[in-house]
């Protein structure tokens, strides 16, 4: 009994420290982001709140915190205040399964791909009832448009997991991490690393797929009619996704915390967590990169690319993986 | 409109039946029939956008109709920025009046200004001096580059990319601290007078507009990178917001989108005032009539403006100097007020009185930025005009949204609204 106990006070707190280095992160991530778009577009970015910015992430939030919940009239009231409360709780439970280094792990589930699937494929609902419990036009055309860019993109996704997964031979990401330790996996499968890191940014509805958001049309998409916190719920939802998309290409494609036997993959030295880190930040970084570089793509051409050149792509890569797999077992 | 409608309405009924009823071995049971039948009642989506809409350059308020996300139909309604600028105008001078011009287009001020002040001097029969002539499109051709920087990089913002913005109005920001230089405002500049300007040219001027255009080509070139060879961007605007030749005479359009259409009417050309004819410059046209083409028709427009100023520049070394005209009908010089008792008299009585037009009617146009901008003057002879007449290139080409938009995806709006290039300053006046 007392073990059972210590166990859950232990993992209660793993998800604890888990979830405030997420938010952390996520604070930060927006700070980077703001002044690496700012480097690129020749301005300064904030500098006011703190040496460099550093505490304009925490002025945002509070600012957020503090400022009215407006619920408008004729809402949906309980499915209104639900559906940032859902996102946010998805986007964190997705980093239950996501390994730091060899057993640094909440979870360490032989599915984790396939979790890590669900739970991105369910976080659709969220924008959904937010779109449509909002009883606005620009919300619900912005969560119409989240539903069918998620589910498409999805597809591929789940694809090119496939292949990994069928290569490894297992969906545990600790060992996916291990089979790379010599030959990260971007450098021979670059056409699925590619798509993978695209599909994650529609998958993100980041741009050039922040159609659900689309200033330019949409107002602020699905969620035009929240404000406060559950804006900020949002948000951070958001971004805890992005920051896991990059955590999750760097585990699949770059060889998660190893570098090159410079450390044991195996081994407990800190050092790993900083490897993992820099190739999270260094994805982290192209998603802003790409966010600062190219115009947005409308709904039909999403799509096509989606339906017509990626699934496609993915579905001819999972044939190939799978019967590369068929072969050599047959054959040894 | 309604006819779209109507055939669009008319093609669903008939695909519902097809499928639906198509074999008539197939027994319907009533509840699925009456559920049909309320089926066919399709709704159109109707969509308020603006009049605070950030894509909608200002208070533009549409109001669409969407199957889906194509759109249907498309109607604006104008008039949320309406000033009376034209009734205002007929209640004072016209020098007094000059300053509401500004605040018209407030991206490309000066070219308003000098619509009227062309006017007026084509009225009075007044020449300016060849040197403030340079200078007076010098500082045109500088407002050319104001607006379509602006033009172009809102585009892009309206299509998603952010970065091009930045830079362009990086560079507004120069050309505006020129304006200050000119005038002492930074926007609103009422600079020009007939006959001359209101101040002269500061020492040193010229040699940081040279410094200013010298770079400035590397900066298109940098928003060009961005953008012109981006796969993104052409899908987005090619073959989007097409028309006609026809179209484009039939609803009155003029600068860069009539000569999308391959039209190479440029006033600059065509009716040159002051020393337009004597510059090389070529009228960039396209063919296909579509968004992408009036983007590259802006920027090599930018790329002729930078070229313009360079020859002025050129020519103006070779030029006598020579001050403002004096001439008590137009403008007073402000230097000699302050020492002579008869020279403040003269200078408040031209200022309060102002100067009369001879009767008639005069209407003059300008190739503005966006397009003719003409000011029709109808003068009885008194030192107010008796009725005043803008035509504003904005206004219209938002009457053509419809015709640019129907058939189009929710998404293309804003990309037709930022290639049309409206402000409603000038639109709603």
């Amino acid at each position: 009994m007392l073990t059972f106990i210590f166990w859950v006070i232990t993992q209660v707190f793993l998800f604890l420290s888990s979830i405030i280095s997420v938010l952390i992160g996520v604070a930060y991530f927006t700070l980077a982001e703001r002044k690496v778009m700012a480097m690129m577009q020749r301005r300064i970015g904030p500098n006011c709140v703190g040496y460099w910015g550093a505490f304009q992430p925490l002025a945002d939030g509070l600012k957020l915190v503090v400022k009215q919940f407006i619920i408008p009239n004729k809402v949906q009231t309980a499915l209104f205040t639900f559906a940032p409360v859902y996102t946010l709780t998805l986007a964190f439970s997705a980093w239950s399964v996501i390994p730091y280094a060899s057993g640094v792990v909440i979870a360490n589930i032989d599915l984790g791909v396939i979790y890590l699937l669900a739970i991105s494929t369910l976080s659709v609902y969220g924008l959904i009832l937010a779109g449509w419990s909002s009883n606005s036009k620009y919300a619900f055309l912005g969560s119409l448009r989240a539903a069918a860019q998620m589910i498409s993109y999805d597809v591929s996704l789940g694809l090119i997991l496939l292949s990994i997964i069928i290569f490894v031979g297992s969906g545990n990401l600790t060992e996916i991490v291990f089979v790379q330790e010599s030959l990260w996996f971007v450098v021979p499968f670059w056409p699925l690393a590619l798509m993978f890191f695209i599909s994650g940014l529609a998958e993100t509805n980041r741009a050039p797929f922040d159609l659900t958001e689309a200033e330019a049309e949409l107002v602020a998409g699905y969620n035009v009619e929240y404000s406060g916190v559950g804006f900020a719920m949002f948000f951070i939802a958001e971004y805890t996704n992005m920051l896991l998309m990059s955590l999750y290409f760097s585990l699949l494609f770059l060889g998660g915390w190893g570098f090159f036997s410079y450390v044991a993959i195996d081994s407990d030295s800190i050092v790993l967590f900083f490897i993992l880190g820099l190739k999270t930040v260094f994805v982290a970084f192209c998603f802003v990169w790409v966010r600062a570089t190219l115009p947005r793509y409308r709904y039909d051409q999403l799509m096509v690319l989606g339906w017509k050149v990626f699934l496609p792509l993915a579905l001819s890569s999972f044939m190939f993986f799978t019967m590369v797999s068929v072969v050599g077992n047959l054959l040894f | 409109m309604l006819k779209i409608l109507v055939e669009k309405k008319y093609i669903y009924k008939a695909g519902l039946n097809i499928k639906c009823f198509g074999s008539s071995a197939v027994v319907v049971p009533t509840l699925f029939k009456t559920r049909l039948a309320d089926l066919r009642e399709f709704r159109l989506f109707t969509l308020n956008f603006g009049p605070q809409h950030p894509a909608a350059h200002g208070v533009l308020r549409l109001i669409l109709t969407l199957d889906g996300e194509n759109i249907i139909s498309a109607d604006s309604h104008i008039g949320l920025l309406h000033r009376g600028t034209e009734k205002l105008m007929e209640y004072r001078t016209y020098l007094a009046g000059l300053p509401y011009l500004d605040r018209l287009d407030y991206v490309s001020m000066l070219s308003q200004e000098y619509a009227l002040i062309c006017a007026i001097e084509s009225s009075n029969q007044l020449v300016c001096p060849k040197r403030l002539q340079y200078w007076r499109v010098i500082s045109l051709e500088l407002t050319r580059l104001l607006n379509h920087l602006m033009a172009v990089t809102t585009h892009a913002l309206d299509v998603g990319a952010l970065t091009p913005f930045l830079y362009g109005f990086e560079e507004r920001e120069k050309i505006m601290e020129f304006y200050e230089r000119l005038s002492g405002a930074r926007m609103h500049a009422a600079w020009m007078r007939p006959g001359g300007v209101s101040q002269d040219i500061m020492l040193g001027f010229a040699d940081d507009v040279y410094t200013f255009c010298m770079q400035f080509i590397n900066r298109i070139d940098e928003i060009e990178e961005l953008l012109s060879s981006n796969r993104i961007w052409k899908q987005r605007l090619v073959d989007v917001g097409v028309i006609t030749y026809e179209q484009a005479l039939n609803w009155g359009a003029s600068g860069p989108i009539l000569r999308s259409v391959g039209c190479s009417w440029d006033l600059r050309y065509t009716q040159p005032t002051d020393v337009y004819s004597e510059l090389v410059f070529s009228i960039p046209t396209g063919s296909r009539g579509d968004c992408f083409e009036r983007y590259l028709i802006r920027m090599y427009e930018m790329r002729e403006s930078v070229s313009i100023i360079f020859q002025c520049l050129e020519l103006l070394g070779k030029e006598d100097v020579q001050y403002l005209v004096d001439d008590t009908k137009t403008i007073n010089s402000k230097q000699k007020m302050y020492g002579s008792m008869e020279e403040l008299i003269t200078h408040f009585k031209a200022y309060q009185e102002g100067f009369s037009l001879p009767a008639g009617l005069t209407y003059s146009a300008t190739e503005a930025p966006k397009g003719e901008f003409g000011v029709l003057l109808y003068s009885d002879g008194s030192n107010k005009p008796y009725r005043c007449k803008l035509k504003t290139p904005g206004f219209t080409h938002l009457q053509m949204l419809p015709v640019f938009s129907v058939g189009h995806m929710i998404a293309d709006v804003s990309t037709i609204i930022g290639t049309l290039d409206i402000v409603f300053g000038e639109v709603d006046r």
